[in-house]
């Protein structure tokens, strides 16, 4: 075994990786880049190199710099983690010159694998089933459309080297594709320098779903069943699951040996995902393998019980995997939310800054967190805006989905926007609840408008009222112990108050009942049990009802100037509570509207104004590019929603701007 | 019921109708409260006890004597908020517009009055046509009745004006020497001369709102000090302000208990400071993660961002917060944020509310725009402020403290009690570069020098140890650490005892 290894990443992954290191008593270096270099990976590994400045390509993709880091440490093998150097042949080759064992497959796998044209040949020669479509160069948009219509619509168009979710176009009719193919290239050439596409049938209702391997290098290579990781935004993953509602058994043992059969044509070992999407049928087609340790593998890992980082660094280390297929348990259900530094109510906007608060769930029964950052770090522009990865575990899925729900309540993220709303409102939709129905199009056909938070049941509702009522009281008590009283007491207030939520009124009364308080709202009497003290951000406590129905509320207090903002359940409330008495008189008050903003554009994200393509008095049409907006390393253009003029320029080229604020003026 | 008594219910209830429902109706269509409806707000339930409910005015011009209403457009008492007693007014547009009449002023006199010889404070909400101008210079006399009191209150008890409605003319002037004014938007208004007058004599057109609104008010000219929502809002807001205030200047500050432990350790706050040193930071993290359970309440929030006053609490008593903002100007200071804080800091002093001083300071802005309307002059206000100043004093040094704004702030020199620095403070007179390019001016054309040079100023001087050498910082000490600081700091400083000599009183630069 390994005495130290050196980890090629940073992040939650390289904590993760770490995390098993240690436990096997195996040292651990640690690699930087100038941002990261109090990050959270630094701290906890034993060494640390620093790499370069902030940008990966100066940093975390210097494939030498790290080989040499390995040399001047004397680590005796690196885990690439995900992403950055993990799935490069050519540097898994350069640590196998220097003696230096790769923690992952062999370098010909990743080599066979990670060309999209190539793998898909292997997979038909291993017996494994492939959508329809054409393997091999496409010459011109002649040659394209004729492989189209021979392949029957719709079609994928697909950049060969593309990934997550570059690169990609969906052709309905020969039209698109003569519209699009040349696109298709042009993006493929400038995003990854290489300009071959490839055409296949594109399957409706589809469902991502992926079996995790294992294998190791004396021949033997199991599947740890699947994961199923249709809730996608845009191709990228946001829930992911395992199992999957879907797959029935007899699908999960196809899929599996249709995987390992695939493993074994290329030589593989260690672990590795094989991605299959599935139709409404059942039916299952090869998508492309994973050759690394994916982002979503702890949900195998909850469901069977193994640490796949562990198995990954013994099989570097030549050891025989030590189980076999029927071994693998299937023990429950998990799920993973990815919890990122993405604004769900400004259309997923990445949001970098720092996180001026930020405390994830405790872990353990059944939740687990997996983290790079710490209160005070900073999401950054240079990397992937992660938080974390919240998993939980249940016996079932509406248990795994219930502790989603409530550890999501629990986690505090202030600073930076955050999808947390976004994610439990996910677990709450009944159709993913269902799980059956659960499509890669789940996201888009669900929130074809955006995000606006998550409906509040009339449950949520009735929990908020009551706990914004026992904060009052909890407040209202102590604010009564202020000093220098004129009679020795304070406010003299009845049982009975006013509960305003989200323009609403809720007449309540309450009741201190030694350690709990007797809430009566709606014709029910609630009894709450919580320990809260005024100050802290989380209000959590038990509702019991009149028969006896137990639940836990858990609420994130934000203080405002008068009144509170309570999150849960994947949306914010504003609350005030009042005496009935004032809220009589508040109700004269007349509600304000917000001002219209319309003739303003607005900076959606922080960014730095690359370009201004109108000046004051232009006219320009609805559509027309009016502004370049960098931010995390992406060029956002912002365009006239309706035709107008321009009034006044406000912002200037190479200016940095906040959220929100003012780039120009139209003409009213 | 007795015959008296039942005229007595009688007389009330008249008293209490103010101008009459038609009226009443009229100033809630304008979503605004009666004056008795805002004390039911702003007051303990059932604690108000009013005074002079049956005084009228002494007018016979224009046909005034057939027009009396009890209360004379005022309603005047004390009552308690949160069991402590505060003296209030409250005018009533709905009698005579609220106009202030000679008898009104001499109610508004009397509470104050009180107020001064109970040693407790008085909130004024005004919603006010002006002066009764049938009393003509009556009504005057009485506005100056009322400014004489404002002063000689000033600095004894506190007085906090609610603006609710309009405040124009001299009216505006005994708000002006209150401690804090809070504004309601869209309804309120301040302003010696309205519209129609500015129209007149320099030909601007401009609305109430923007002349004298709530939103000019707390932005641009600084005059009030909070814009709320709504006159609910304001009533509820104030109730938890004054929970921050001391009833009078001889008291020492209110004590609430609080559950928040003063070790509390804030280890995010060894971040704070970024890397790079033209990188801002928002130093509301550290105010709030210093104050008791995260509050603070932030005075002029949204004018002279550039440097943020107002008040929180450290293990349950009220401490006054000024700090440099450096998302705003960079922190710098300016003739507004010197204002404001200058202000601010005198007004903790005069109640010996404790001042923390949270300091990453540039220097003063440049420019003629500064210097023209008199930087000199203003800046010197918060020196002043500071120096004078006899309350325990803290101060933290986060990042810059250069130059002469390193000695406005609370500096050691200035008899700061207790002066820390965080290890990534710089106390000196510039930064490195400009420094550099004065010391080594004959190596400017040279860029390698230049730059070998500055690595070596910084490396001498972007650091505390330097000033600590001195003794002019106590201690170097851990971000995270900052709350225990600072707590156990207030504590020791509780008993201490410093006075100024004697005098009639001092000269600050006005």
């Amino acid at each position: 075994m390994f005495d130290k290894i050196l980890i090629a990443n940073r992040g939650e992954i390289a904590c993760r990786v770490i995390k098993t290191a240690r436990k096997m008593g195996i040292k651990t270096v640690a690699v930087y880049s100038d941002a990261d270099a109090a990050a959270l990976h630094v701290e906890m590994a034993d060494e640390a190199v620093r790499l370069g400045p902030p940008p990966a390509a100066e940093s975390y993709l210097l494939g030498d710099a790290i080989v040499q880091a390995c040399l001047k440490t004397g680590a005796q093998a690196v885990h690439p983690g995900y992403g950055f150097l993990s799935e490069r042949e050519w540097f898994a080759s350069a640590l196998a010159k220097e003696n230096i064992a790769f923690i992952g497959p062999p370098p010909k796998a990743i080599a066979a694998m990670g060309d999209k044209i190539e793998s898909k040949k292997l997979a038909q020669a291993a017996g494994v089933s492939v959508v329809p479509g054409f393997i091999g160069e496409i010459n011109d948009t002649e040659h394209a459309v004729r492989i189209a219509n021979e392949i029957g619509y719709p079609v994928m168009m697909k950049a060969s080297a593309g990934g997550g979710g570059k690169g990609m176009r969906l052709a309905w009719s020969e039209r698109d594709v003569r519209d699009g193919f040349q696109s298709t290239r042009n993006e493929g050439k400038a995003s990854f320098g290489d300009d071959r596409v490839f055409i296949e049938k594109f399957v409706e209702q589809p469902r991502h779903i992926e079996i995790q391997l294992i294998g190791d290098q004396h021949g033997n290579t199991v599947y740890l069943n699947e994961r199923d990781c249709s809730i996608q935004r845009r191709h990228q993953k946001v829930v992911e699951e395992a199992p999957s509602p879907f797959v029935t058994p007899e699908m999960r043992k196809a899929m599996g040996e249709q995987a390992v059969a695939l493993a074994n044509g290329v030589g593989y070992f260690s672990a590795g995902t094989v991605e299959f999407i599935a139709g409404a049928d059942r039916s299952f087609y090869f998508l492309e393998m994973n050759t690394r340790l994916q982002v979503e593998h702890p949900v195998t890992e909850c469901i069977t019980g193994l640490d796949l980082v562990e198995c990954m660094i013994r099989v570097a280390a030549g050891e025989p995997l030590g189980f076999t297929q029927k071994d693998v348990k299937l023990d429950g259900w998990a799920i993973e939310t990815r919890v990122y530094a993405e604004d769900p109510y400004r259309g997923f906007l990445p949001s970098i800054g720092r996180l001026s608060r930020c405390a994830p769930p405790a872990e353990g029964d059944g939740v687990r967190v997996d983290t790079g950052v710490v209160e005070g770090a900073e999401i950054s522009m240079f990397y992937d805006p992660m938080i974390a990865k919240l998993i939980t575990h249940g016996a079932t899925r509406a248990e795994a989905i219930e502790k989603q729900t409530i550890a999501l309540d629990r986690y505090l993220v202030r600073g930076v926007g955050n999808n947390i709303d976004f994610v439990s409102a996910v677990m709450q939709h009944p159709r993913f609840q269902a799980g059956e129905q659960v499509t890669t199009a789940f996201i888009a056909e669900e929130y074809p408008d955006g995000f606006h938070g998550a409906p509040a049941t009339p449950e949520t509702i009735q929990g908020l009222v009551a706990a914004a009522a026992v904060i009052n009281a909890v407040d209202t008590e102590r604010a009564q112990l202020i000093d220098g009283q004129l009679n020795g007491y304070g406010a003299q207030y009845g049982e009975d108050w006013v509960v305003q939520l989200g323009g609403e009124n809720h007449a309540v009364s309450v009741l201190a009942a030694g350690d709990s308080y007797d809430v009566a709202l709606g014709g029910v009497t609630l009894r709450l049990t919580t320990e809260w003290r005024v100050g802290e951000p989380l209000f959590e406590a038990r509702l019991e009802d009149e028969d006896g129905n137990r639940r836990t509320v858990v609420i994130a207090i934000d203080r405002l100037a008068a009144g509170f903002r309570l999150t849960t359940r994947g949306a914010s409330h504003i609350a005030r509570v009042l005496t009935p008495r004032s809220a009589a008189l508040a109700a004269y008050m007349i509600p304000k509207i917000a001002p219209d903003m319309s003739r303003y554009l607005l900076c959606p994200m922080p960014g730095l104004v690359m370009a201004l393509g109108v000046k004051a008095g232009d006219k320009v049409e609805a559509g027309q590019a009016l502004a370049t907006v960098e931010a995390m390393k992406m060029e956002n253009i912002l365009r006239a929603e309706k035709s107008g003029t321009i009034k006044e320029v406000r912002a200037s080229v190479g200016e940095s701007l906040a959220v929100d604020a003012v780039i120009l003026e139209f003409e009213v | 019921m007795l015959q008296t008594l039942v005229e007595l219910e009688r007389r009330r209830e008249a008293a209490r109708m103010g101008g009459g429902q038609v009226r009443i109706d009229a100033q809630h269509k304008k979503g605004r409260l009666t004056a008795r409806e805002r004390l039911d707000i702003l007051l303990d339930p059932g604690s108000f006890e009013e005074l002079d409910m049956y005084v009228e005015h002494n007018c016979v011009e224009f046909g005034m004597e057939a027009t009396k209403i009890p209360g004379d457009g005022v309603v005047t008492g004390s009552g308690t908020i949160n069991g402590r007693l505060v003296y209030v007014f409250s005018q009533d547009f709905t009698v005579f517009g609220g106009s202030l009449s000679e008898r009104h002023a001499q109610k508004i006199c009397k509470i104050m009055d009180n107020a001064m010889k109970v040693g407790a404070p008085v909130i004024g909400l005004n919603d006010s046509g002006g002066a009764r101008i049938q009393e003509g210079v009556a009504s005057l006399g009485g506005y100056a009745e009322v400014f004489q009191r404002n002063v000689l209150a000033s600095g004894v008890i506190p007085q906090i004006s609610l603006i609710m409605g309009p405040c124009a003319g001299g009216a505006v002037y005994s708000p002006a020497m209150t401690d804090f004014i809070f504004m309601v938007k869209d309804s309120s208004y301040m302003f010696v001369t309205g519209p129609d007058v500015v129209k007149t004599v320099t030909n601007e057109v401009v609305t109430q709102d923007e002349l004298g609104g709530a939103i000019t008010h707390t932005t641009k000219s600084g005059v009030a000090d909070l814009a709320c929502e709504d006159d609910v809002d304001a009533l509820l807001r104030t109730r938890a302000f004054f929970d921050f205030l001391p009833l009078n200047n001889r008291v020492g500050v209110p004590y609430r208990p609080s559950s928040d432990d003063p070790e509390r350790l804030e280890m995010s706050l060894d971040t704070l400071v970024p890397a790079s040193a033209a990188k801002p930071y928002d130093m509301h993290e550290l105010i709030r993660k210093v104050a008791d359970e995260g509050e603070f309440f932030e005075i002029q929030p949204a004018h002279a961002a550039n440097i943020i006053v107002g008040f929180a609490r450290v293990e349950g008593s009220t401490v006054g917060i000024v700090a440099n903002q450096p998302t705003v100007l960079a922190g710098c200071l300016d003739i507004a944020a010197s204002k404001k804080a200058g202000r601010f800091v005198r007004f903790c002093d005069a109640f010996n509310i404790p001042i923390v001083t949270f300091v990453d300071v540039p220097g003063f802005l440049p420019g003629t725009a500064q210097e023209h309307n008199g930087i000199i002059k203003n800046g010197a206000k918060l020196l002043f402020a500071y120096a004078e100043a006899t309350v325990p004093k803290i101060t933290v040094i986060t990042r810059k403290a250069y130059g002469g704004a390193y000695d406005v702030m609370a500096s050691k020199h200035l008899r700061g009690d207790l002066n820390y620095a965080w290890p990534t403070a710089e106390i000196a007179v510039m930064g490195a570069k400009g420094a550099v390019e004065i010391i080594f001016r004959s190596d400017i054309g040279d860029k390698e020098a230049i730059a070998e040079r500055t690595k070596e100023y910084e490396a001498r001087f972007a650091n505390p140890f330097v000033a600590a050498s001195m003794g002019f910082i106590d201690e170097v000490i851990m971000p995270h650490s900052t709350r225990r600081r600072i707590a156990v700091g207030l504590r020791k400083l509780r008993t201490k005892k410093l006075e100024n000599p004697w005098k009639k009183h001092d000269n600050i630069p006005l």
